[in-house]
């Protein structure tokens, strides 16, 4: 048996005499798509936190591909194959949307602090950057300044570059919040092609998004999570019901 | 509104022709400027103003890898220029007492790059510790550094020489490019070479994977660090390369003027080079090049009209924060934009403004230059155009409080106009 793809073992955080994270155990496989889900203040973001390096762990632990990280800092966790997105978009805005991507593909792309090639002249990175434009649906707006975005668009930039580096594990923090629902719609469409083959964690408050496009769901509530498994056991999850969700939140998607 | 935004991006993408005229042409038209300048057969005060002019380009354009391009506030810039100038005039010292042997074969041609290895190894050495942070606390350690550094400049004199600085010779070792380096003509073309290629350089840096990053870790520290870069490691090695860069110019200033003093290390100089950026403007990659070229004239010339030079530099330092953020440069693409979109009616609110600075100017310089005279208690008086102008006289302060009344009278009136245009 190979090692999950991530695994929180026993995982704390407290901001002084705040607990946010209160003992959170997750295994999640490869190629899974996960989604995490709980209410505003749950300690969704500060979880993504931790695992992505930007806090560090009161006590427990992070492992990628089994390997731990959870003392490592986020440019160390990015290159061992992990990347995230923000649930603010935090793209450079002085930059046009494809040197955006492009700061995305420099370092996967062997590239890292060299300070002897003109970028423009990087055939196979112009290439990649090309391409993942293409993917996402942006290369029509390729040399927009990022900062011109309409939102959706900079939603989709958010993705593109968290994608851009080749990681295996992504995580992406409310990816459409404050979409239409055609602009959702697409995001999501995005979301799956773009996360094909990798594995997925997500944290959304749509649940029409989250029962579509998870394999697994977590609930997490005040830093603890209540409730693991598959959409439908979720869904019929007493505590969860309870804690959560809501009855009406549940007829839209049941 | 969104769909005609991106129409008008659609074809932003520069074409060659675009991209020849943004980044060749400037740099023929830089270099062609250097060449033919000697053509009109310059006086040797004209000459000394140049070679010093070449001098703080490359110096400014090093600063502003740091302040425009990384974002680092930096107050301690002159180490750098002042150590790379150091190492030159000792290995000048080098090739002076040479008998063959390795210094033997270096001609002082190429002190510049001694001062850029000088500069770039005590980049190195001082940006471990103080790359750590970027803000105000890298503002603090780079101001703390610089007295550091300066105050030991002064200690040891085997190195520095002490207040009288230490000395060298141009005039030793082998020639390149047929160049004695003696007469000042031919210093000219060392300077302008060097000059040349340093601003070629540092433009070539921008355009690399880490000159592109060191923008993005100014812009978004936080998002650099999850495309993998360690944003301490950027600052650090952009910082290496502006120290090199920077003794690069000291090694230009060693053959230069062939001395060096620990004033050179001092904060005065790391002040001026943050001035000529700023006023030039940080933005803009010609901007300290502007800068450099302006102020070093202001130094040179205002200096023989006024000792209050530094307080006019001030004046304009601070009007320039306040009111032209993007510096000279910024003024100057300003009025190129405004011009093309909106034709002449720009063009006049802008000779309109120029005339309100100038009128309100003259109140200035008439209190500025008064002033002056009186504090320096010799009985001398200000003496305009024949006009005689003693601190008690009505006419005096007539010709200090009218002007500055109706100069900035007009500016606001102006800028008035300007945002009931735009509302
Ligand atoms: N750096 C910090 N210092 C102190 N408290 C913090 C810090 N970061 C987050 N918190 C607190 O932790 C709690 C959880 O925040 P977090 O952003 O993780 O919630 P969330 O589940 O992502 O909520 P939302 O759905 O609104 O995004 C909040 O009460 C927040 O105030
Ligand atoms: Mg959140």
């Amino acid at each position: 048996m190979t090692a999950p793809a991530l695994k929180l073992t026993d995982l704390h955080k407290s901001f002084g005499p705040a607990k946010i994270i209160q003992g959170v155990n997750l295994e999640i496989e490869k190629g899974e798509r996960h989604a995490i889900i709980g209410p505003n203040g749950a300690g969704k973001s500060t979880l993504f936190n931790l695992i992505s390096g930007q806090f560090w762990p009161t006590s427990g632990s992070v492992e990628l591909n089994g390997q731990d990280i959870s003392r490592m800092k986020p440019h160390e966790v990015n290159r061992r194959g992990l990347s995230r997105s923000f649930q603010v978009s935090n793209v450079f805005t002085n930059m046009t949307v494809r040197e955006n991507v492009r700061c995305g593909v420099l370092y996967s792309m062997g590239h890292g602090y060299s300070f002897w090639r003109n970028v423009g002249n990087l055939r196979e990175v112009q290439e990649k950057t090309s391409a993942i434009l293409e993917h996402v649906g942006l290369i029509d707006k390729a040399n927009l300044p990022a900062a011109l975005l309409p939102y959706a668009d900079q939603r989709t930039l958010e993705i593109a570059i968290t994608i851009a580096g080749g990681a295996g594990v992504i995580l992406l923090d409310e990816p459409t919040a404050g979409m239409s629902h055609s602009e959702t719609d697409r995001a999501v469409a995005l979301i799956e092609k773009a996360t094909e083959g990798k594995t997925l964690i997500i944290v959304e408050h749509d649940m029409g998004v989250v029962f579509g496009l998870a394999d697994r769901i977590s609930v997490l509530v005040y830093g603890e999570i209540i409730a693991t498994g598959r959409p439908e056991e979720i869904r019929g999850d007493p505590r969860v019901r309870e804690a959560y969700l809501g009855d009406e939140n549940l007829e839209g998607v049941a | 509104m969104s769909d005609m935004a991106t129409e008008n991006f659609a074809n932003l993408a520069p074409s060659n022709a675009q991209k020849f005229r943004m980044r060749v042409l400037p740099f023929v038209l830089f270099a062609a400027v250097a060449v033919l300048i000697p053509l009109f057969g310059p006086s040797r005060s004209a000459y000394s103003l140049l070679n010093a002019i070449g001098i703080n380009i490359v110096f400014a354009l090093s600063y502003n890898m740091l302040l425009g391009r990384a974002g680092l506030l930096s107050f301690g810039h002159a180490v750098y220029f002042g150590l790379g100038g150091y190492a030159a005039l000792h290995a000048m010292g080098m090739i002076e007492n040479a008998d063959g042997g390795f210094w033997g074969s270096v001609p002082v041609f190429a002190m510049p790059l001694v001062g850029f290895a000088g500069g770039a190894l005590a980049g190195a050495v001082i940006g471990w510790p103080s790359c750590r942070r970027a803000g105000t606390a890298f503002a603090m350690i780079s101001l703390g550094v610089a007295e550091l550094i300066a105050a030991m400049g002064f200690m040891f004199g085997s190195i520095f020489g002490g207040e009288e600085g230490i000395s060298g010779d141009r005039m030793n070792g082998p020639e390149v490019f047929g160049l004695s380096l003696g007469p000042i003509g031919e210093v000219y073309w060392f300077i302008a070479f060097w000059t040349v290629l340093a601003a070629l350089l540092i433009f070539a840096f921008t355009r690399t994977p880490l000159g592109r990053m060191s923008e993005a870790t100014r812009d978004n520290p936080q998002r650099v660090e999850f495309v993998g870069y360690d944003p301490t490691r950027v600052r650090y090695l952009v910082f290496i390369a502006a120290g090199g860069f920077a003794g690069l110019a000291g090694g230009m200033s060693a053959v230069n003027y062939e001395i060096f003093t620990p004033e050179a290390l001092s904060l005065l100089p790391s002040g001026f080079v943050l001035i000529m950026t700023y006023v030039g403007g940080a933005r803009y990659f010609a901007g300290p090049v502007l800068g450099a070229i302006v102020l070093t004239y202001m130094q040179s010339n205002l200096s023989d009209f006024t000792e209050a030079w530094l307080l006019y530099l001030g004046l304009l330092f601070i009007t320039i924060v306040m009111y032209a953020p993007n510096g000279l440069a910024g003024i100057v693409a300003g009025l190129w934009n405004g011009t093309r979109a909106t034709g002449m009616a720009y063009l006049k609110t802008w000779a309109a403004r120029v005339v309100a600075i100038a009128i309100a100017m003259v109140g200035v310089i008439v209190l500025v230059e008064v002033a002056v005279r009186k504090s320096n208690g010799y009985g001398e008086v200000f003496e305009p155009f024949g006009l005689h102008l003693t601190p008690g006289s009505p006419l005096t302060w007539a010709l200090v409080i009218v002007p500055l009344i109706v100069g900035l009278g007009l500016l606001r009136h102006l800028a008035r106009d300007e945002q009931e245009a735009g509302a």
